[in-house]
């Protein structure tokens, strides 16, 4: 079998079976959190000016922007939009781990597979989480764009970092590898003109801890199925 | 230089291109993926994975 058919079939399975597993997990932590935040969201909105009446804010007009065109409805068409993102996020998550793993030779069983996926939630959720707390819909948030920007350079540093860490033995690359795990923290990330919500504290609270622990254990299982399938293909050739 | 041994050089040069060419595929593959489950901010992909964008903490609105 050619690599590339190799890395998609192990991402394919591996992603698919932890997708599915983050599904469960998330159906008893995060969504119910969620949900609870959306009445939160509902309440501030039926509260507000009507469009155009002294909304200055930029969150106050981005807001609106949920309730434009198709969502899928509560219950069960929701949660298989979600299930499908799950599966979905969770192949392109896999994609990206095991073809950069082959750079360094390949995960060769499931073991060293869960230290890849622990590398993989230290530079997905961990590092990114640090400065910029998972949020819940209403919460106060800057421009969407300059968030995305800072959460993809946290997490290509980040992975970067520990890359030099794990395989390059020098004391100025461990240094460097340091500097840049640190640096798009010094540089701080982009913040809201306010931080008013009506999300109370406890409930954010709550759903930092949830989405860190969920991706913890999506992040393990996608190492370790990885590691496994990848172990059984190359056994059969 | 004997000739198998640059015969070999340069089967050894074309694996590692070739590995190297499917790895970087893959990846592209992989970070287009999730770039539309977890980054377009087109309406229908949005709500579509809205609860996983939130639960995976990626940027939503």
């Amino acid at each position: 079998m050619s690599l590339f058919r190799t890395i998609v079939f192990v991402a394919a399975v591996a992603g698919g079976l932890a997708g599915l597993a983050l599904t469960a997990i998330q159906h008893i932590s995060a969504v119910p959190l969620i949900l609870k935040a959306e009445t939160y969201e509902k309440a501030k909105e039926a509260q507000a000016p009507a469009p155009g009446a002294g909304a200055t804010q930029n969150h106050d007009a981005t807001a609106a922007h949920d309730d434009e065109g198709w969502s899928p409805a509560d219950g069960i068409e929701r949660i298989a939009f979600s299930t499908l993102a799950n599966v979905v996020g969770g192949i392109g998550l896999a994609l990206l781990l095991v073809a950069l793993s082959e750079i360094a030779g390949g995960i060769t069983n499931w073991r060293q597979g869960i230290f890849w996926g622990l590398g993989g939630f230290a530079a997905f959720t961990l590092a990114p989480s640090l400065s910029m707390p998972p949020e819940l819909p209403a919460m106060p948030t800057a421009d969407l764009m300059a968030r995305q920007i800072w959460w993809i350079a946290t997490v290509a540093l980040t992975a970067g970092g520990l890359a030099l860490l794990v395989f390059r033995r020098t004391l100025w690359t461990a240094v460097l590898a340091i500097a840049l795990i640190v640096a798009p923290h010094v540089v701080g990330v982009p913040k809201p003109e306010s931080f008013e919500t009506p999300i109370p504290h406890d409930l954010a609270q709550s759903f930092v801890v949830s989405v860190v622990i969920s991706s913890l254990v999506f992040w393990v299982l996608l190492g370790g199925f990885s590691g496994y399938v990848r172990s059984r293909l190359t056994a059969a050739h | 230089m004997k000739p198998e041994t640059s015969a070999t050089a340069i089967v050894r040069q074309t694996n590692v291109a070739s590995r190297a060419i499917q790895i970087t595929l893959a990846a592209l593959l992989g970070i287009i993926v999730i770039a539309g489950a977890g980054f377009v901010q087109i309406s229908v992909a949005h709500n579509a994975a809205h609860d996983y964008r939130h639960a995976m903490g990626f940027p939503c609105h």
